[in-house]
């Protein structure tokens, strides 16, 4: 289709990033209206820091899911998604840390060193965090060409790791009822396993991918 | 191209940018309404308390009293919303503001408790029958394994009015209690989150203590579903989960009964889980609190502040090792 002129005109790749875009805001947008409310029930600040990070780890399971569906469904625009979904992981990951840091422990940031060694679950959400931070940093046009594309893509491999220890993180901290995190477990489980079929065994050795085998 | 065909080419252009335009903002505004409604989902409002029975004759304690027994913690009392709306109760929901949903319009009536076991008169006691006994009101301190605090006017009866009709015999040793078992009114019973029935147990002598009472309300009026109704224990200087809610069963015997959080985690959960700021949880710290309300944590009491009255229960006893 050719540019109409004079007529402002979104693309489809724009368009969906601005529905992206405006649900990702969405949870966060009713919960500072609930906040301003007083609507958060008993206990504000540990809804705060569950709300938070809930998106965190929904933002990063999504941003790990685009490789394995655009491959699946030879969608190849859908990478174009991906950086507004990880950066979205790491927004929520920011307030995640800050409701801690803030509310939890009060901006005593011994205390958050006291905290992060007696609590395993605590360092390992620390750690699923500031492995997003390179990641954040790097995310624009010009970090990927100043790294450099082959870098840059072993560099973001640690999303993997983050997605992994943010699933960790969240069953660690579980009582009893370990049905959600034991969900979210499993689908990061799901689609790292698919990267790792990908490599070895790759679609062109497949029978059902190929219409017809080279071999 | 002549002037003739662009012009219609452009209405087209035109009405096709329109609908376009309109497909979008449907779009655009479906899934933002899917979205709202998807976090409410998850996220329930607080519910509005239906109004509870109101309880006559409870006897008030004096501030006299108070200090030496420790029945009226002088502490700003947590409002009734947050007690109401904050619950741990996993036979409906696991999470907090979830169990209040879950739990409304949870049958109580009717409602019999069986006491029995090592005792020379078992008996099965209707709910009115031991609303006849005389209510009386206490302020305690309620502080959550999770490291939360609340201090609620609870309504009730020493346990001790209740064993003594019964009579425990010589060989009983330790209480055994029991919370109602029906997966259709309590949902979750349904999903292996715990191994259900709860159960809960404490020493005689706990048990026995004039601060361990069964909750039949708080606020003046009865117990409402989400906060153990119609009948609880509450032991105060024990983390929350040792006051066992919706109690059917009590039996007296011989040896230290299974309780349901020391099954799911041994090492995390003891058979005493007295309020203990000394000893940390295996995950996390226990030295201190958040009171619902409040911006500041609070420094965790020893046996919750009920030291002077419960101390010399477990004098000698390595509170590290009986945690």
């Amino acid at each position: 289709m050719s540019a109409l002129p004079n007529t402002r005109r979104m693309t489809s790749l724009n368009f969906t990033k601005l529905v992206i875009f405006t649900n990702a805001l969405i949870p966060l947008a009713l919960l500072l209206w609930d906040v301003w409310r007083k609507n958060v029930g008993a206990n504000p600040l540990e809804f705060a820091t569950r709300t938070t990070g809930m998106l965190t780890l929904v933002f990063l399971t999504l941003t790990i899911a685009i490789t394995p569906f655009r491959k699946t469904f030879n969608i190849n625009s859908l990478v174009k998604l991906r950086r507004m979904l990880g950066l979205f992981a790491f927004f929520y990951g920011v307030l995640h840390l800050l409701t801690y840091i803030w509310f939890d422990r009060l901006f005593n940031f011994i205390s958050v060193g006291k905290d992060v060694a007696q609590r395993p679950f605590i360092l390992v959400g620390m750690i699923a965090f500031f492995l997003m931070v390179p990641l954040a940093i790097t995310s624009t046009n010009k970090m990927i060409k100043r790294l450099g594309g082959k870098r840059w893509a072993l560099l973001h491999r640690l999303v993997y790791f983050a997605a992994a220890a943010g699933a960790l993180h969240f069953w660690m901290l579980v009582k009893s009822d370990v049905r959600l995190p034991l969900t979210f477990a499993f689908v990061v489980g799901v689609l790292l396993a698919h990267r790792l079929l990908v490599k070895y065994f790759p679609p062109g050795s497949s029978q059902s991918t190929e219409l017809f085998p080279k071999d | 191209m002549s002037d003739k065909i662009k012009s219609t080419e452009i209405t087209d252009k035109q009405v096709y940018l329109n609908r376009r335009l309109f497909m979008r903002a449907a779009v655009l505004a479906g899934t933002a309404t899917a979205t709202t409604l998807l976090y409410r989902r998850l996220n329930p409002q607080p519910l509005k308390l239906a109004e509870g029975e109101k309880l006559d004759d409870v006897v008030k304690v004096t501030r006299e009293e108070a200090s030496k027994t420790g029945y009226l913690v002088d502490e700003p009392q947590t409002p009734l919303a947050s007690i109401t709306n904050y619950n741990n109760f996993y036979e409906f929901d696991t999470s907090k503001s979830g169990v209040a949903h879950a739990a409304k319009g949870f049958v109580t009536r009717p409602w019999a408790v069986s006491v029995e076991g090592l005792v020379n008169k078992p008996r099965v006691f209707d709910l009115d029958e031991l609303l006849q006994i005389r209510q009386e009101e206490r302020v305690y301190r309620l502080r959550c394994v999770e490291g939360w605090s609340m201090v609620i006017p609870w309504i009730g009866f020493p346990l001790h009015k209740l064993l003594e009709k019964v009579e425990p015999t010589s060989q009983a040793k330790y209480v055994a209690f029991q919370t109602l078992l029906d997966p259709n009114r309590m949902p979750n019973q349904k999903f292996g989150i715990l191994s259900w029935p709860y159960v809960e147990g404490l020493r005689l002598d706990e048990a026995m203590h004039p601060l361990t009472i069964m909750a039949t309300g708080m606020y003046g009026e009865t117990l409402p579903p989400q906060d153990g109704a119609p009948i609880r224990l509450v032991v105060p200087w024990k983390y929350g989960f040792k006051s066992i809610k919706s109690v059917v069963k009590i039996s007296l015997v011989a040896d230290e009964p299974p309780t349901t959080w020391n099954i799911e985690g041994p090492d995390e959960y003891g058979f005493y889980s007295n309020v203990n700021p000394n000893v940390a949880h295996p995950r996390w710290s226990q030295a201190d609190e958040r009171r619902i309300g409040e911006y500041n944590r609070r420094k965790t009491l020893m046996f919750n502040g009920y030291g002077e009255q419960v101390a010399k229960l477990y004098e000698g006893m390595d509170l590290a090792r009986n945690f």
